[in-house]
């Protein structure tokens, strides 16, 4: 009901970080997301889960861009973007990570994070070096400190540990400025006190920060989100406050009789 | 990697690599020992070679994008000096000054490299290649058919630089001087712009052009101005080029030509911009004595035989294998105290 109830509300913009409007994606005969629609409120913070080959990444997909849905709207802002490329999309404050890390592995952490933050500002194609007193230079570095990098700002990404990478990728969504974050399983394959201080990042942005968190671990999720999606086939199948989705007997068969690892 | 730290050191003033400095002054006093033969046809021959290849090496070692037209975009340049300049054989040669005439060939061949971008940044890897041969091959093709323009086969000749400040720029001592003043300026250029934010990005997109988008990145933009870089660049060589020559035909621009800037771009390494350099050197150096080993004609066989082998042993060029030949020098020094004990 609180599925409709949104359906309801999708024509009154402005409040939602986020609105998709009967989106679908095929992939030639498959269909990875069907006819999804889906509100986030500004400042809110939503866990998807669902199974392996539920449509998650795809989800993120359609809502940056990187594969445009094949039919529906998505509004970022109450602005339809649709149409608008990655980069438009990122400028307006949207920010991703990816399930598999994509990083810059040729530059140093510190570069990586400085073109990240650079990249939401203006002087882009400066044929200058930064400045050391560069503002963005400087929020690289605070940037840096937060995902607990510091000590490494001048390593390689190809010399980093995949936890330290994972860090990384949070840092390069976190950089410039962001109104509303995708975070593909940014847990997956952290030790625990990584994933306690990936929590504790997650816990700690500004409040008119919302986000999307995709998760397997339903500790993680439900630590930082105050409503989940559950997916499955490529559809939503239930949208709830925590507690609802944990007790609610069809998500419990299907993720724990599922045999979901 | 060893080629970021050789960029980061290289470029503050403070730590000089002895090397470099011994070059440096090897080039600066090179005319003063030298034969004009190895002024001119060597040493000048090897900066404006060198300079082409920069430009590629600028766009495949950074960009990631191996573009074949570069020698194209210097040929257009060359072209226009004789078009709009003056020229011996009758056809075309407005007049405009020297200067006007080298600053639109040069801007009119970076706008050149920017449509050539614009065409091919939306393909990859190969299809780069395949792009940017093919609009090579094109505008050999339509510069020997054209001949209300381009003067056809013959294309033209007596496309001199001018007298100045008492100097005729061609003479071997002035005219090496000259290229090495423009090889030197890109060269720096290179080197400094690669830790530019613009340089930065550039590498980033040759890492993973998705993750750029997904900061904030116009990917295509970015890869179409540095494109427009590289046009600046090879045109410039292109003007020293058709200086050198005295003149240019389709000939300047055929395809062998095009793939030995490849050649020579590869063979001395893209990692740094002092590989096409070397790269150059070694091709001159063939160019001018191979043939007292074996005949003219063998000449690209042994050009590709070169090729091959460093391709094989080292697919970072002369530039890498010299790196590796240090590092390995580098770690027997450093282990050789421990394992020898008290020796
Ligand atoms: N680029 C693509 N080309 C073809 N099929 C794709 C592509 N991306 C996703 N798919 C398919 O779409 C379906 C949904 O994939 P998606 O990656 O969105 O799942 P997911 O919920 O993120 O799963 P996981 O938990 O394994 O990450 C899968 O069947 C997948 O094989
Ligand atoms: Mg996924």
């Amino acid at each position: 009901m609180l599925r409709t109830d949104a359906l309801t509300r999708l024509q009154s913009t402005g409040q939602y970080a986020l609105e998709l409007e009967a989106v679908s994606r095929h992939f030639g005969a498959l269909v990875a997301l069907a006819d999804i629609n889906l509100t986030v409120k500004a400042g809110e913070r939503r866990a998807v889960l669902g199974s392996n080959g539920a449509g998650k990444t795809t989800l993120f997909n359609a809502i940056t861009g990187d594969f445009p849905p094949t039919t529906g709207r998505v509004r970022l802002f109450g602005e339809d973007v649709t149409d608008l490329s990655i980069h438009e999309r990122i400028r307006r404050g949207l920010r991703r990570t990816y399930q598999i890390s994509l990083l810059f592995d040729g530059l140093s952490v510190v570069d990586n994070v400085y073109l990240a933050c650079r990249g939401a500002s203006r002087g882009r194609l400066s044929l200058r070096r930064p400045k050391p007193d560069d503002a963005m230079t400087h929020a690289a570095e605070t940037l840096l400190d937060a995902v607990h990098l510091g000590a490494e700002r001048e390593s390689l990404v190809s010399e980093l540990s995949h936890g330290q990478q994972r860090q990384l990728e949070i840092a390069l969504a976190l950089a410039g400025a962001p109104r509303f974050i995708l975070f593909d399983e940014p847990a997956a394959g952290l030790s625990p006190t990584e994933r306690s201080e990936l929590i504790e990042i997650l816990q700690s942005l500004p409040t008119h920060i919302g986000f999307i968190i995709i998760e397997h671990d339903m500790d993680v999720a439900l630590r930082v989100a105050e409503s989940v999606t559950m997916m499955h086939n490529g559809r939503i199948f239930k949208e709830g406050n925590p507690e609802e989705i944990e007790n609610d007997p069809e998500v419990q068969e299907l993720y724990l009789g599922g045999g979901h690892a | 990697m060893a080629d970021l730290s050789l960029i980061a050191g290289k470029s503050r003033l403070p730590n000089i690599h002895p090397a470099a400095l011994v070059a440096a002054v090897f080039l600066l006093f090179y005319p003063a020992f030298a034969s004009n033969f190895f002024i001119f046809q060597v040493g000048a021959y090897t900066l404006v070679l060198g300079t082409i290849a920069l430009s590629l090496m600028m766009l495949a070692g950074y960009g990631g994008m191996v573009s074949l037209s570069q020698l194209t975009v210097a040929g257009l340049a060359g072209y226009l000096m004789a078009i709009l300049g003056e020229n011996s054989v009758g056809v075309m040669g407005l007049g405009w000054p020297w200067w006007l005439t080298a600053l639109t060939a040069i801007l009119a061949a970076s706008v050149f490299s920017a449509l050539i971008g614009a065409i091919s940044v939306r393909t990859e890897g190969i299809y780069t290649i395949m792009i940017t041969l093919a609009i090579a091959v094109a505008f050999f093709y339509f510069v020997r058919q054209n001949y209300v323009i381009f003067n056809g086969f013959t294309g033209y000749a007596g496309v001199e630089p001018p007298v100045l400040f008492g100097i005729y720029w061609r003479d071997p001592t002035p005219f090496y001087y000259l290229s090495l003043a423009v090889a030197a300026f890109f060269f720096f250029a290179v080197l400094y712009g690669a830790r530019s934010t613009f340089g930065l990005s550039l590498q980033a997109i040759r890492d993973n052009p998705r993750r750029m988008r997904a900061i904030g990145y116009d990917v295509t933009l970015h890869r179409i101005f540095a494109y427009w870089l590289a046009g600046l660049i090879a045109g410039t060589a292109g003007v020293l080029m058709v200086w050198f020559n005295g003149r240019i035909s389709p000939g300047s621009v055929g395809v062998d030509i095009v793939i030995d800037i490849l050649v020579i771009a590869v063979v001395g390494g893209m990692r740094h911009p002092i590989g096409p350099f070397i790269g150059a050197l070694a091709f001159v150096l063939l160019e001018n004595f191979a043939i007292d080993l074996i005949d003219r004609e063998r000449f690209n066989t042994v050009i590709g035989l070169a090729f091959l082998l460093v391709v094989l042993f080292s697919p970072d060029g002369l530039l890498g294998l010299w790196m590796r030949i240090k590092n390995a020098l580098k770690l027997k020094r450093r282990t050789l105290p421990e394992s020898g004990g008290g020796q």
